[in-house]
Parts: structure tokens; C-alpha cells; sequence
């Protein structure tokens, strides 16, 4: 991992914070709507991951595109999903991003260049591939990002994807989100690489390793990769090394996980590590920092408190958008 | 009017949509440069070049969910997986992304996607080469299925399945690709979903698709010769099912036969079945005979494939099971 990255401008700085505190904001109270049995069947927290959504969100321009996993909510709010969307979604509720067809696993908003949460391991990356190809023969200039976890990195779609988008020269970026754990089992015991960047030297495209907690260290490699694709360099593979505060999914509170760790990388809070270097530069102070939290508390408890009052769809829904219709 | 083989119609679909809308693509294994494995596409990256002519690595995960990313985001690709039997290497990007990417994302994107594969037995390819794919892909909302059994059902189907803005399967037989057929010199994308009577007749209904229409009609000239007429209809297209065209047949002959090249269990003709026995059974005024592999699978002795794929004889032979003998 690198040295101290570059600081990013204030503006950038405060943004990536409040971002990554309306992230964690959010994921707090999703869990809470799960023990409620609001949010049904499962979901999945990036709590201690957030970092790695808003520093690449920062690095990106319009018309890039992304293609990401089920535990992609950190991912949407950095891209610009309203938690007012996020949350109905959560809720099945018709005003959701998806019309509450998809659900906390398929967060997506075309719009905002989010091609869609995916979740199956792997699904994503191949798709990334496509909206890179567009970009290569329209010559728009874009990228396309695919975000997946370590576990990822042991399924036949991401190497197939790694080895064409070498092939091809594609703008495309692997963002390897590395919380050491696939579901339950801990990376050592299911790969046999401790750090996954290696996998990128037997597709002939650059592996970095990257801070994940840092989020001006993500940005600063985001935006270093970003440009070598926009130039017609090809792809770049960057793991992110981060930590899921939280368990897989559910209830899931992590009892394999071995003592001390958790505490150790809470130690890395990335919400933390930002807000200090902004204290320790002038830019931020515990007043404001408390204000900012109190803000955003207020806007995800409001959005949920809006969501909860949403319709369903109506269940002409059911049928509607399997194929498309129109002219 | 012109003649040509099923190959050279699809390659003509190809070549007229890849010139009509530079959106088009095309990419999959050995289809550029080499022409294709069964010689369908030759010429096409010459003419088109290789941005638009692809030829990708043997990689059929990363073929169907790159052509996927690339139909949300403004490409027309048409994507080839070479053979039907290398489907379940793709089927996740097929059941679950192509199928259900626009249904999950609440009707965010339109996915004009083309995939191809060669299917079907009678080549003496083997088992893992000679497969049937269309039932599989029929369990699967969000994707149309299409079936051509001439040269110009599949100029005309390709070039409608490439304009269509919804994930089709354009499934070619691989038997067919040396037949030979009139095409229209001003046809042009033909719409989806629609099933042709290829013989008219009054005292059984016939209903195949691809190979089986073929030994269906060699069935029915047979039959013909015993006082037996059969209507037999070409299904083109599996999903949209035409099921007007079925309950119109079987209201005037009361009598169905299903000839299909797959196995019993799971088959379409089961689907078919079903639709005849709810709203058709007050038409029906004999059992429905099924013509299919039964439990077998496809091998590679000639004589053991032969005896696995429906023959005309087979046909005709469920046909007199349930059409009373004409007396002269």
C-alpha cells in the first residue's frame, strides 16, 4: 500500500465525508428495518467498506458506468441514489429505484450510470465488459467500473472478463473489494493468494493494492486507472483491502471471525481516518462534524418514515416489464 | 426471388443488419477471421472490420455478459455461442442476468440482444454436440426464442430478432444449414412469435419445429397416399407461443400430434399439451401423441442417433395410432 495519498481538495473532502456518514447512516437503520422484518429475505451491509464506493464515485465523471453486488448500497448512495429511493426499494415499495421489483440486492438507477446490483458472485463483471465496449467503439471517452468482493476472484466469470478486457483493451476497471471474508470462510482458506493484485499479472493488465479505508488513497488510484483507460491503455485491477464491520448478511454477527480483529480494523474507521486529517487541516471541527451526523440522521430517519408510507406496487406490476413493449 | 442455403441466409441477415445500423455488432468464438465453425459467417469481418466482427476467446460467460452490457448501453450486439450444448456454461449470465435484467431494474433498460447457436443432432457430432436448446430457454421469461426451419424464416426471423429491443435466442439447426430455399428478394425482419401452417389438411394437426417440420411433411405426403390428411404447422417461433395457430388446427382435425427433437421429460411438446388439454379438449377426439428422443440421449453411432431422433415413420406412425383407418 502506498504512503499517505494526495489530500483532496476541501469541497471533494467534505462531500466524500458526508457521503460516507449518509452510507453508514443508512446501512445502520437498514439493519434495524431487517429485525423489524420490514426489509424481507436478506441484506447485505458494507459498514466499514465505504470508502471504497465514495472514492471511486469521486473519480468518476458523467457517463461512466458501474456494475456492482448485493451488497451494493454503499455503492448507490455514493453515486447519487436518493435514500429516499434506497429506502422504498428496501421496503418493496413503488417509488423505489427499481419499482420495488429489485429489492436491497439489485439497487439500480440508470440515470446515474448504476447498471445494476447484481446478485450472483461474479454476475456483474462480464457486464461491466459490455458497457466498456459501447464506450471503445463509440469512442465516448467513458469507463465502466465493476465492483465484486474477494470471493468473486474464485469464479469463472471474473476470469473470463479479466482475460477479454485485456484482450480487448477494454476501459474497464476491476475493483476488488477485499473484506477478507467469502460469507463465512476467511480468504486463507479459500485462496491460495494473500493478496488477490497478483491475479491481475496472468492477464497481462496493472494490479495495485490499495488502502481501502483511505478514501482519498482510493481516489487518487481510481483516478490514475480511470485515465490510463480513458487513453486506450486497457484495464486495471485494483484490490481494495477493507473489512465488513458487520456479519455476511442478516444476523449474521461474524463468530468466526478471530478475537481482536474487528476491534483492530474499527481501528481503521474510514468515517475516522478522513474526519481527523480534516481536523488536524483546519477543515473540520467536533461541532460541525456532530451537526453533520445529527443532519443526515434526521434525512435517512425521514426518508424511511416517507418509505413506510409509500404504496406497493399495484399488482399489474407483476407482469409489467419483462419485455419491452413500446415502439 | 433467390435461392440460397439456410448458411447463406444467415449470413445475409447478418451482413444487411450489420450494414443497416452501425449500432450492430457481432462476436464469438472463430466467427471473424476464421469465418465461423460452420462456415455461416465468412466475409463479415472483412467487410465490417474488426471493431464491429469480433472474434472473442472461448469464454462464454464473458461473450453473453459482455453483449448484455453492451445492449443496456447503446449497442445492438449479436453474440454467438457456437454451439447449443455450450448454453449451461453461459447460464447464469442467460437465466439470470439477459432474462431478468430489465424485470429487476424496474423496466430501466431495453436489452436488443441477439444470441446464436448452431442445435440439434443428425451431424453425427456426438452427445455434448448435438443437443436441442429450446425448451431450456422457454423456462425463462424475458427472453423470446426463435426456431427457423428454412432459408427464409431464418433471414427473416435473424433480421427480426437484431431490430428487436427484447434479449432473443435465435437457435439454428445444424442440419439445416446445407438445405436450400427460395428467399424473397424484398423480405426483411420478420416479427416474432408467429407459427405458419405448412400443410393444410383436416384429419390430424401436426405440430414441429425445425428438422421435425421437414419429416413431418415427408410424414404427411405418406399418409396422404393411406386417405390421411395431416395440417402441419412450423411453431417458427417458441416463445411468443402462436397458440391461436395450434387452436385453430386442432378445433378443425381433433386430433394433435407433437413431433419434437428432445427428450419426453421437460420437452415443449409438453407445453403443448397442456394448452390442448385446457382450452382445446373439447376439440380433441383422440389421445395426443408425442414423437420425441423418449429418455435417450443423443450418441454417436449412426445407426443408435438415427434411432434416437424422430423419423418420418415415427411420425406417421403415431398419426394412424390415432386417426381411424380410412375405408376406400
Amino acid at each position: 500500500m502506498t504512503a499517505t495519498p494526495p489530500a483532496l481538495p476541501v469541497t471533494t473532502r467534505r462531500e466524500s465525508l458526508k457521503s460516507m456518514m449518509q452510507i453508514r447512516q443508512a446501512e445502520e437503520d437498514i439493519q434495524g428495518l431487517f429485525l423489524a422484518n420490514l426489509v424481507r429475505g436478506t441484506t447485505h451491509l458494507a459498514v466499514g467498506q465505504e470508502a471504497c464506493a465514495v472514492g471511486t464515485a469521486a473519480a468518476l465523471r458523467a457517463g461512466d458506468t458501474v456494475t456492482c453486488t448485493y451488497r451494493g448500497h454503499h455503492h448507490a448512495l455514493a453515486l447519487g441514489m436518493s435514500v429516499k429511493a434506497l429506502m422504498a426499494e428496501m421496503l418493496g415499495r413503488a417509488s423505489g429505484a427499481c419499482k420495488g421489483k429489485g429489492g436491497s440486492m439489485h439497487m439500480t438507477d440508470a440515470s446515474l450510470g448504476l447498471l445494476g446490483a447484481n446478485a450472483i458472485v461474479g454476475g456483474q463483471i462480464p457486464i461491466a465488459l459490455g458497457a466498456a465496449l459501447t464506450a471503445q467503439i463509440k469512442q465516448t471517452g467513458n469507463i465502466a467500473v465493476t465492483f465484486f468482493g474477494d470471493g468473486a476472484t474464485n469464479i469463472g466469470a471474473f476470469h473470463e472478463s479479466m482475460n477479454m478486457a485485456a484482450i480487448w483493451k477494454l476501459p474497464v476497471l476491476f475493483l476488488c473489494e477485499n473484506n477478507q471474508y467469502g460469507e463465512y470462510t476467511p480468504l486463507h482458506k479459500s485462496t491460495p493468494v494473500a493478496d488477490l493484485a497478483v491475479r491481475a499479472d496472468g492477464y497481462g493488465m496493472p494490479g495495485e493494492i490499495v488502502d481501502g479505508q483511505d478514501v482519498e488513497a482510493v481516489h487518487a488510484a481510481v483516478s490514475a486507472a480511470a485515465d490510463r483507460a480513458r487513453e486506450g491503455e486497457g484495464p486495471t485491477f485494483i484490490e481494495f483491502k477493507t473489512y465488513r464491520f458487520r456479519g455476511h448478511s442478516r444476523t449474521d454477527i461474524g463468530p468466526y471471525r478471530p478475537e481482536g480483529e474487528l476491534e483492530a480494523w474499527m481501528q481503521r474507521d474510514p468515517i475516522v481516518i478522513l474526519k481527523e486529517r480534516m481536523i488536524a487541516d483546519g477543515q473540520l471541527d467536533e461541532t460541525e462534524y456532530a451537526e453533520l451526523q445529527a443532519a443526515l440522521e434526521r434525512e435517512v430517519h425521514s426518508a424511511i418514515e416517507w418509505a413506510k408510507a409509500e404504496p406497493f406496487p399495484t399488482l399489474d406490476e407483476l407482469t409489467t416489464d419483462i419485455y419491452f413493449e413500446g415502439a | 426471388m433467390t435461392e440460397m442455403t439456410y448458411r447463406e441466409a444467415v449470413k445475409k441477415a447478418l451482413a444487411d443488419e450489420l450494414r443497416s445500423d452501425p449500432d450492430v455488432v457481432f462476436f464469438g468464438e472463430d466467427v471473424a477471421e476464421a469465418g465461423g465453425a460452420f462456415k455461416v459467417t465468412p466475409g463479415l469481418w472483412e467487410e465490417f472490420g474488426p471493431i464491429r466482427v469480433r472474434d472473442t476467446p472461448i469464454s462464454e460467460q464473458a461473450i453473453v455478459g459482455t453483449a448484455l452490457g453492451a445492449a443496456i448501453t447503446g449497442l445492438r450486439p449479436v453474440a454467438e455461442l457456437m454451439f447449443a450444448d455450450f448454453i449451461p456454461v453461459a447460464m447464469d449470465q442467460i437465466v439470470n442476468q439477459v432474462a431478468k435484467y430489465r424485470y429487476m431494474s424496474g423496466g430501466q433498460f431495453k436489452v436488443p440482444l441477439t444470441i446464436r447457436s448452431a442445435q440439434g443432432g443428425g451431424a453425427g457430432f456426438g452427445t455434448q454436440h448435438s443437443q436441442c436448446a429450446e425448451s431450456w430457454l422457454m423456462n425463462f421469461p424475458g427472453i423470446k426464442v426463435v426456431v427457423p426451419s428454412t432459408p427464409a424464416d431464418v433471414y427473416g426471423l435473424l433480421r427480426g430478432a437484431i431490430r428487436e429491443d427484447n434479449p432473443v435466442y435465435v437457435l439454428e439447426h445444424k442440419a439445416l444449414y446445407n438445405m436450400k430455399g427460395d428467399v424473397p428478394d424484398d423480405l426483411g425482419p420478420m416479427p416474432l412469435g408467429e407459427a405458419k401452417v405448412l400443410r393444410e389438411g383436416t384429419d390430424v394437426t401436426i405440430v414441429a419445429i425445425q428438422v421435425m417440420t421437414h419429416r413431418s411433411l415427408e410424414a404427411a405426403e405418406t399418409l396422404a397416399a393411406e386417405g390421411i390428411s395431416c395440417e402441419v404447422i412450423d411453431l417458427r417461433s417458441m416463445a411468443p407461443l402462436d397458440t391461436t395457430t395450434i387452436f385453430n388446427s386442432i378445433q378443425k382435425t381433433n386430433r394433435l400430434v407433437i413431433a419434437e427433437e428432445n427428450p419426453h421429460s421437460g420437452g415443449w411438446g409438453g407445453d403443448i399439451v397442456s394448452l390442448a388439454a385446457d382450452e382445446g379438449i373439447y376439440y380433441l377426439e383422440a389421445p395426443i401423441k408425442r414423437v420425441n428422443l423418449g429418455g435417450s440421449l443423443i450418441p454417436y453411432s449412426p445407426p443408435l442417433e438415427d434411432a434416437a431422433i424422430p423419423t418420418a415413420q415415427r411420425i406417421a406412425d403415431a398419426v394412424r395410432g390415432i386417426v381411424p383407418a380410412k375405408t376406400h
